[in-house]
């Protein structure tokens, strides 16, 4: 399993339209992508779940990848918290 | 006769015949069934239907008030896609042996209500977005068409709360006012109703039995009121005030056409601001002489990546091409302080406005601007194009800007692409390049002064406090002197001066800039003729 942590700098934390694309983007891999915050966490394809765990700008995300492809995927993710929220 | 008040979204007053528009969930029925598949499948069916309808709506919404409004439509086919949403309407048809259109009501309610909770305004906005969704489905399995406007006179639509997809679904020529109970001024429905330009009130506490569809109502945005079976008096007052506002707008028809002088015969150009391509219709609508800004940002904003070289030209071009012979002023990347794309990765600062923006990402990420400046000059062949420079502070900034012009031109000229030489002109939004306009005058075409800008350096106010709103004199003797020393020394030199931001459309200055000798106003399409009428009253 791989993982890191983010700290969300978007102002409206993790919203709706670049949730939707983080779900489609996480859609591509075999591997489970799991984002956690305290003692919620939410599978990166459910775009409700997601934006009901309520994360806010300046809150700490994880997310953990687990899979075949998780070294491509982790890194992918990486790139899209940091360029989306 | 009932009064309500509200909040207003848009000012501008209408009376007429209500419509109540009721909500759907009500009819939902219960019902058991006995094959689940059959009814799983149907849902399928509705979601499928329902996923068309939403790119319809999200291809109308974006030619009728811009792809940022747009978004919503697309984040509604995103939801519809949500695998816990399916799971919760399948299961609940399996286990309960219950029919589709109560499932999927019922999992719309639950889902709306898990964001009504939160302690987020904008989550709790969503949950109105998950109960349109949830009856757009349920509509399509009842076979409904949903609200369609039918009714043949204008009406004043009265609701709950309208979605979205409602809103943009009505027919405009066939409303005079939108009237609801719930909604914020933040809410996507007050927002369309602002680029529709319809009067809308909403928060208004009134009592949805008691009002009946058939009944007449006054819209008033500006009192933030709304009436309903209003007196003879009342009625007669509100025509007269209706009169009015016709005759005012029937006057400003007759000034199109117009050349925009003086009874002494002094001139002045008006030209239109715009933010979009989407936005040239209103230009030419409202006879505006030319495009004064072109906002290019909206190329950049609300999207995940830099628009390409091809994207930008093709859309300088088809702004250059419907304005036919008339000058189009296409102001370069202005981003960064209070516009910000995450894909720029500027960063945080402490002072965004006076930090890393505009020209200055321009001169330091220099491929960004090169792609700007080769698809602005590649689109100067199909029309009358100028560019405009922002944030500019030094004679050197401008010579650094020339000499990447000249990079571009010549790789240009290597490809033996074809274009015209535009005119080339800077913003004066600082003091420093107002004190030095002397110098700029004789290396630019033009000047244009960014008013909001220039006040907040001048002044040393913060545009987005209000606690200083008291301290904010937009007619500051400061920025007038300021003014008068640009248009002084562009003219000097033979150059052309001008104001492209909001105090250009400040109704109670219009004679003071023609007096100044300013040769050109940008404003808002809807502010020309109206600039019009002033200059054409004045002696």
């Amino acid at each position: 399993m791989k993982s890191f942590e983010y700290t969300i700098t978007d102002e409206v934390g993790i919203h709706a339209r670049p949730a939707g694309i983080l779900v489609k983007e996480a859609k591509k891999y075999e591997s489970k992508i799991v984002v956690k915050m305290g003692d919620k966490a939410a599978e990166a394809t459910k775009l409700m779940a997601l934006m009901g765990m309520g994360v806010k700008k300046g809150d700490t995300v994880t997310v953990e990848v687990e899979g075949a492809d998780e070294d491509a995927a982790v890194n992918d993710m990486k790139a899209f918290f940091e360029n989306n929220f | 006769m009932t009064k309500y008040a509200g909040k207003s979204v848009y000012k501008g007053i209408a009376m007429g015949k209500v419509l109540v528009l009721g909500k759907e969930e009500d009819m939902v029925k219960r019902e058991k069934i006995e094959d689940a598949d059959a009814e799983i499948v149907r849902v399928g069916n509705a979601i499928e239907k329902a996923q068309q309808q939403l790119q319809d709506l999200y291809e109308k919404a974006v030619k009728e008030v811009g792809e940022a409004s747009a978004a919503i439509f697309e984040v509604h086919q995103m939801m519809m896609e949500d695998e816990d949403y399916l799971d919760a309407i399948h299961s609940m048809i399996r286990t309960e042996n219950i029919n589709a259109e109560f499932a999927v009501a019922t999992t719309g309610d639950n889902f709306s209500e898990m964001f009504a909770a939160m302690d987020d305004d904008y989550m709790k906005a969503r949950s109105a977005d998950v109960k349109d969704i949830s009856n757009r489905i349920v509509r399509n399995l009842m076979g409904k068409e949903g609200n369609d406007m039918e009714q043949s006179e204008p009406v004043i639509i009265v609701a709950d709360d309208l979605s979205p997809s409602e809103t943009v679904q009505m027919d405009k020529d066939k409303i005079l006012a939108f009237v609801t109970v719930h909604g914020s001024t933040n809410s996507h429905t007050a927002i369309l109703a602002r680029m529709m330009n319809i009067p809308a009130l909403i928060g208004v506490p009134m009592d949805l039995d008691k009002v009946k569809t058939g009944m007449v109502a006054v819209v008033d945005g500006v009192k933030a009121e709304v009436t309903f079976e209003p007196s003879p008096e009342e009625c007669l007052k509100v025509t007269n005030k209706i009169k009015e506002q016709e005759e005012q707008a029937r006057l400003l028809e007759t000034l199109k056409g117009k050349e925009n002088v003086t009874k002494s015969g002094r001139k002045i150009n008006l030209y239109a601001n715009i933010g979009s391509v989407s936005d040239v219709g209103y230009v030419l609508e409202n006879d505006a002489g030319g495009i004064g800004l072109f906002r290019s940002e909206f190329l950049y904003l609300g999207r995940n990546d830099f628009p390409s070289e091809e994207e930008q030209f093709q859309a300088y071009k088809q702004v250059a091409q419907t304005m036919a012979n008339k000058k189009v002023i296409i102001r370069t990347l202005d981003i960064g302080a209070d516009k910000q794309a995450d894909y720029f990765e500027l960063g945080k600062e402490d002072n965004p406005a006076m930090g890393y923006r505009a020209i200055r990402i321009c001169l330091k990420q220099q491929d960004i601007f090169k792609t700007q400046l080769r698809a602005l000059f590649r689109a100067t062949a199909y029309g009358k194009i100028s560019i405009m420079y922002p944030m500019i502070t030094s004679v050197s900034e401008v010579e650094q800007i020339y000499k990447i012009v000249d990079e571009v031109k010549k790789e240009l000229d290597d490809a033996g692409i074809v274009y015209h030489e535009p005119e080339q002109g800077i913003m004066i939004e600082t003091p420093a390049a107002v004190m030095i306009s002397d110098e700029l005058a004789k290396m630019v075409d033009f000047f244009s002064i960014g008013t909001n800008d220039l006040t907040q350096y001048t002044l040393a106010i913060d545009r987005q406090n209000a606690k200083l709103d008291d301290f904010y004199d937009s007619h500051h003797p400061a920025i007038l002197k300021m003014i008068q020393i640009v248009v002084d020394n562009a003219h000097k030199e033979g150059k052309w001066a001008g104001i492209c931001g909001e105090l250009g459309a400040d109704m109670d200055l219009t004679k003071t800039f023609v007096e100044m000798g300013l040769d050109e106003l940008s404003v808002a399409p809807s502010m020309i003729l109206k600039l019009r009428q002033i200059i054409r009253e004045m002696d």
